[in-house]
C-alpha cells in the first residue's frame, strides 16, 4: 500500500543531479515552482516540460519510477481538468444540454492540470535525487540566510530530519502491525464504514504507542549525548558549491528569463485564448 | 496439517534499486504434527518464509500448499480461514497489543473467528494460563502496564487462543530471561505433545533447537540448505559453522570425547543424554 508513494523517497544513482549541492537543488525547485505560476502560454509550458525532462534524463532515475509518484494524484488532476473545462464561462466552443466547453475553459483545464503534474514531478525529482540528510542540510543552510527564521533554522532542520528519518521506520512498523493483526484474523476489507473504521483501532493504538516510545527513547539518547540545539555546533561536512552548481544556476537563470519572456510573445490563433 | 512449499521465491521491492531476493527456490514438505525448528543467520529469510505460510505476503513465484490447497489461490474468506489454521507469532509480538485489558486483547483472535461468547471466554482463560500467567490476577490489567516479558506472553496467548493447527513462532524468546525462555518453550512443547499440532519455531539458540525439535530446517542466504532430524543436521558441524551457525555445546563436547573414546555416540545434544552416554562408556567411577 505504501509502494506508490515516491514523494520523499530517495533513489540513489550517483548522477550529476545527485551530486549537486542540496542548496542548488532546493533553490532550483523553489524557483521552478514559482515560474510555473508565472507561465501562462504554450511556449512557457514547453520550456517547463523541457527543463524537467532534461533534469530527469540527467538524474538517470527511470521515468516510470518518477511517474509512479503521480499515481495518487490522478484523481485530483482529472478533477481539476474536468471542473475547469466545464465550469469556465466564456466563448462557447461546444455545447450539449447544460454542458458547455469554452475557449477559456479549454485553456484553463489544460494549463491547470499540466501545472499540477509539473509541480509534483518537479518536487519529487528533487526528493528522489537528494538524500534526506542532504535535503535537511540544504534547508538549514537556506533558512539561515533568512533574517526572521535564522534563529530557528537549526531546530527546524533537526525536526525535519528526524521526521524524515522516521517515515520509513513508521511505515515498516505499520506494515508489521497490520500483518500481525491479520495473522489474528483481522479483516480490513469487508463490512460497512463504521466496522472498517473500527478495524483500524488494532493498528492505530500500537502504532501510536510505538511512535511515542520511539520519540521518548530518541529524546533520551540525544540528551545522553549532550544535544542542546544548534548554538555553537560545527559541521562535519561543510556545504560548498562546485562547478556543476554554477552551471545549474546559469541554466536556471536562462530558463527563468525564457519563461518570463514567453509571456510577451504574441501568439497566432488559436492561442490568444482570452 | 501438512505444509508443502514449492519453488518459492520472494523478491522484496522488485524493480527498484533496493531490490532484494530474500527467498530462492525453496522446496520443503513440512510434515504434520512435527516440532520443526527453523534456523539461519540474520537476514537468511526465516521471517520472510514463515510469512508465506499463512498468506501474509505473496510469493514472487512458486507457492505453498496447506493440506493440498494452494493458499494463494483461494478466496479472501478462505485466506482468512487459513490464517486461523496457521497461527503466526511475530518477532516482538508485544508491540501488537492494543486492547484495554489483557483478556480483551487475547480475545481479539477468537472474536474474529466469530466463536460464541462462552467459548471465547473459555479459550481466553485457557490461553492465558497456558503461557503461565494467573488469569484471575491479570485479566483486567491493561497490557501496557505489564513488564516486557509478561507482554510477550500475553501476545503469544493471543495467538494460542485461536487454537491454530500449525503454530509458528518467530524467535518467541528473544530478550527473555532463562527462566521465561524455558517456561514458554516448555509450555509450547507440552501443548504440542497434547494436541499434536505442528510447531515451527524460529530460533537462534541451538540448545533450544536440539532440545525441542524433531526436524530442523536450515536457511542460508535465502535457500533451504538442510531439512532433517537434529541428529542428521548437527552432523554437519563444519558446514553449519561456515553458515554463521553452530551446534549445541554438548555436541562439541561429545565430538571431542569421541576422539579419545571411539565407541562413544556423539549424536547427542542435551545435557541429560550426554551424561547418560558418558556414564555408560566411562563408567560411574570416572564420574566426578
Ligand atoms: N520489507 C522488506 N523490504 C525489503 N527487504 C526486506 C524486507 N524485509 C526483509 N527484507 C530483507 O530480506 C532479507 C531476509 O529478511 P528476514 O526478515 O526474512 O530475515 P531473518 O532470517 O528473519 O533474519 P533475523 O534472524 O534477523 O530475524 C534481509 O536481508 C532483509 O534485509
Ligand atoms: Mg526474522
Amino acid at each position: 500500500m505504501f509502494k506508490d508513494i515516491t514523494l520523499g523517497q530517495y533513489y540513489p544513482t550517483g548522477s550529476v543531479i545527485h551530486r549537486l549541492d542540496p542548496r542548488t537543488k532546493i533553490n532550483f525547485t523553489f524557483a521552478y515552482i514559482i515560474l510555473l505560476f508565472v507561465v501562462n502560454n504554450p511556449v512557457g509550458y514547453l520550456i517547463a516540460i523541457g527543463i524537467l525532462a532534461l533534469v530527469i534524463a540527467l538524474s538517470k532515475i527511470p521515468f516510470v519510477y518518477v511517474a509512479r509518484g503521480l499515481k495518487p494524484l490522478i484523481f485530483i488532476v482529472v478533477l481539476t481538468f474536468v471542473l475547469n473545462m466545464f465550469m469556465t464561462p466564456g466563448q462557447v466552443l461546444w455545447q450539449w444540454k447544460f454542458l458547455h466547453i469554452s475557449r477559456q475553459g479549454l485553456k484553463l483545464s489544460i494549463f491547470m492540470s499540466l501545472r499540477l503534474v509539473l509541480l509534483v514531478t518537479g518536487t519529487s525529482i528533487m526528493t528522489l535525487a537528494t538524500s534526506p540528510m542532504d535535503l535537511t542540510d540544504g534547508m538549514e543552510a537556506d533558512m539561515s540566510v533568512i533574517p526572521g527564521i535564522k534563529r530557528f533554522a537549526h531546530d527546524l532542520a533537526m525536526m525535519m530530519s528526524i521526521a524524515l528519518r522516521f517515515i520509513p521506520t513508521l511505515m515498516e512498523e505499520t506494515d508489521k502491525i497490520i500483518k500481525a493483526q491479520k495473522a489474528r484474523g483481522a479483516d480490513f476489507e469487508t463490512g460497512n464504514l463504521i466496522e472498517r473504521a473500527k478495524a483500524l483501532i488494532p493498528i492505530l493504538v500500537p502504532l501510536f504507542v510505538s511512535a511515542f516510545r520511539r520519540a521518548d527513547e530518541l529524546a533520551t539518547a540525544m540528551e545522553a549525548r549532550c544535544y542542546r540545539g544548534g548554538a555553537g555546533r560545527t559541521r562535519m561536512y561543510v556545504l560548498s558549491y562546485q562547478k556543476a552548481d554554477t552551471i545549474a544556476y546559469v541554466v536556471l537563470a536562462a530558463t527563468a528569463a525564457a519563461m518570463i519572456l514567453s509571456r510577451f510573445i504574441s501568439y497566432p490563433w488559436p492561442f490568444p485564448f482570452n | 496439517m501438512s505444509l508443502k512449499i514449492e519453488h518459492l521465491d520472494h523478491i522484496y521491492a522488485a524493480g527498484s534499486p533496493f531490490e532484494f531476493q530474500a527467498l530462492k527456490d525453496i522446496n520443503v514438505e513440512l510434515e504434520d504434527g512435527c516440532f520443526i525448528a527453523l534456523i539461519g543467520h540474520t537476514g537468511s529469510g526465516k521471517s520472510t518464509l514463515i510469512q508465506h505460510l499463512n498468506g501474509l505476503i505473496e510469493p514472487t513465484s512458486g507457492t505453498v500448499y496447506l493440506d493440498g490447497q494452494d493458499i494463494f489461490d483461494q478466496s479472501k474468506e478462505d485466506l482468512i480461514k487459513t490464517r486461523f489454521s496457521v497461527g503466526l507469532v511475530f518477532q516482538y509480538p508485544e508491540h501488537q497489543l492494543f486492547e484495554e485489558t489483557v483478556a480483551k486483547d487475547v480475545a481479539y483472535g477468537p472474536k474474529n473467528l466469530k466463536l460464541p461468547e462462552d467459548e471465547i471466554h473459555e479459550r481466553v482463560k485457557w490461553a492465558i494460563e497456558m503461557v503461565g500467567l494467573d488469569y484471575g490476577k491479570i485479566k483486567d490489567v491493561s497490557p501496557f502496564e505489564l513488564s516486557g516479558g509478561q507482554m510477550r506472553r500475553v501476545a503469544i496467548a493471543g495467538v494460542l487462543a485461536m487454537r491454530p493447527k500449525v503454530l509458528i513462532l518467530d524467535e518467541p524468546t528473544a530478550g527473555l530471561d532463562p527462566h521465561g525462555r524455558d517456561m514458554i518453550l516448555g509450555q509450547i512443547q507440552k501443548l504440542h505433545k497434547a494436541a499434536h499440532n505442528t510447531v515451527i519455531l524460529v530460533s537462534h539458540s541451538m540448545e533450544d533447537v536440539g532440545r525441542y525439535a524433531d526436524r530442523i530446517l536450515v536457511m542460508y542466504h535465502g535457500k533451504a540448505v538442510y531439512y532433517d532430524t537434529p541428529t542428521q543436521v548437527f552432523r554437519h558441524v563444519d558446514e553449519l559453522e561456515k553458515m554463521g551457525l553452530a551446534v549445541p555445546q554438548v555436541k562439541y563436547l561429545m565430538r571431542a570425547l569421541k576422539k579419545q573414546y571411539p565407541e562413544i555416540n556423539d549424536d547427542l545434544f542435551t545435557v541429560e543424554d550426554a551424561r547418560d552416554e558418558i556414564e555408560r562408556v566411562l563408567g560411574r567411577e570416572h564420574h566426578v
